[in-house]
């Protein structure tokens, strides 16, 4: 095979730790068992440490189709029952144009143009709604 | 009428380390042709939402790819096919929302969406084949041409 090849990733999806935040890098392209032992993994290590944010960094990832947009629908719905929020960054532009028109539009998925902007949107304080969901705060 | 240069790649799809081989083999198989990012994106995002439906639907399968030729435009088609239990209702899989497996219903009709040419055959028992073809559209973007 050709050196264009973007090495697959198997196995492990190493997760980081920052502070309060959990941050993971997908890159490449990923297996279907890895994306799933990632989202095992997170739930296991915030239930564990008690972080209170997640950051999913997808600036490396080519594509998303519905099963890794479903993987990551469910790491946000995982981590809001374990009082931590998930925001997903630096989403790709044609990915983000594919998402749509496939008709995967992840509502309740918060997003974040990068790492740093995730951040920061985790350390914004949040307040309850009465509408059921939660809300950032402007700063 | 187009002229098909035949196929040029055969790949099997029997397990997700295959749909991961499938992925590598379109982008690079656009890239090649001239595809720009955003359709070499959907042409991907389609050939796996398609090689998926043949690993879990169909039991597993293959998929062939060629280069095809229309007007002086260039195309890539790609044919899933398998011999697994096949589609009873063409129609309703192909409707939005649905879905017989664990996605979430984006399978075929979504694949659609993100294809110029689309075709299904299947019958009950008889296996699906789904060829989709998409063509070079826009300014040419040869690889390393600038």
């Amino acid at each position: 095979m050709s050196e264009g090849f973007s090495r697959p990733v198997a196995g492990h999806v190493p997760v980081l730790r920052l502070g309060d935040v959990l941050l993971v890098t997908l890159q490449g392209d990923l297996y279907d068992s890895s994306a799933q032992q990632l989202q095992q993994d997170l739930s296991e290590t915030i239930a564990r440490s008690g972080v209170t944010g997640v950051v999913i960094d997808i600036s490396g990832v080519e594509i998303v189709d519905s099963f890794l947009g479903r993987v990551l629908a469910e790491i946000a719905a995982q981590t809001e029952l374990l009082a931590a929020r998930t925001v997903l960054a630096g989403m790709r532009p044609a990915v983000a144009i594919t998402l749509v028109e496939l008709g995967l539009t992840l509502p309740g998925l918060r997003t974040a143009l990068n790492t740093e902007a995730a951040m920061e949107l985790l350390a914004r304080p949040v307040v309850a709604s009465r509408s059921g969901g939660r809300h950032e705060e402007s700063p | 009428m187009h002229t098909a240069a035949g196929v040029e790649a055969r790949l099997p799809i029997r397990s997700d380390m295959d749909l991961v081989w499938v992925r590598q083999h379109v982008r690079q198989a656009a890239a090649r042709l001239g595809f720009g990012l955003v359709d070499q994106t959907k042409l991907v995002t389609a050939a796996s939402e398609l090689a998926r439906n043949t690993l879990v639907h169909g039991g597993g399968g293959l998929m062939e790819a060629s280069h095809v030729v229309s007007g002086g435009v260039d195309g890539l088609r790609l044919a899933f096919s398998d011999s697994g239990p096949g589609i009873p209702d063409l129609d309703r899989a192909l409707s939005d929302g649905y879905t017989s497996g664990d996605g979430l219903g984006m399978g075929l009709g979504g694949s659609r969406r993100l294809v110029h040419d689309f075709e299904v055959e299947s019958a009950p028992g008889a296996g699906t084949t789904v060829r989709v073809t998409s063509w070079v559209t826009g300014p040419r973007h040869p690889r390393g041409g600038h």
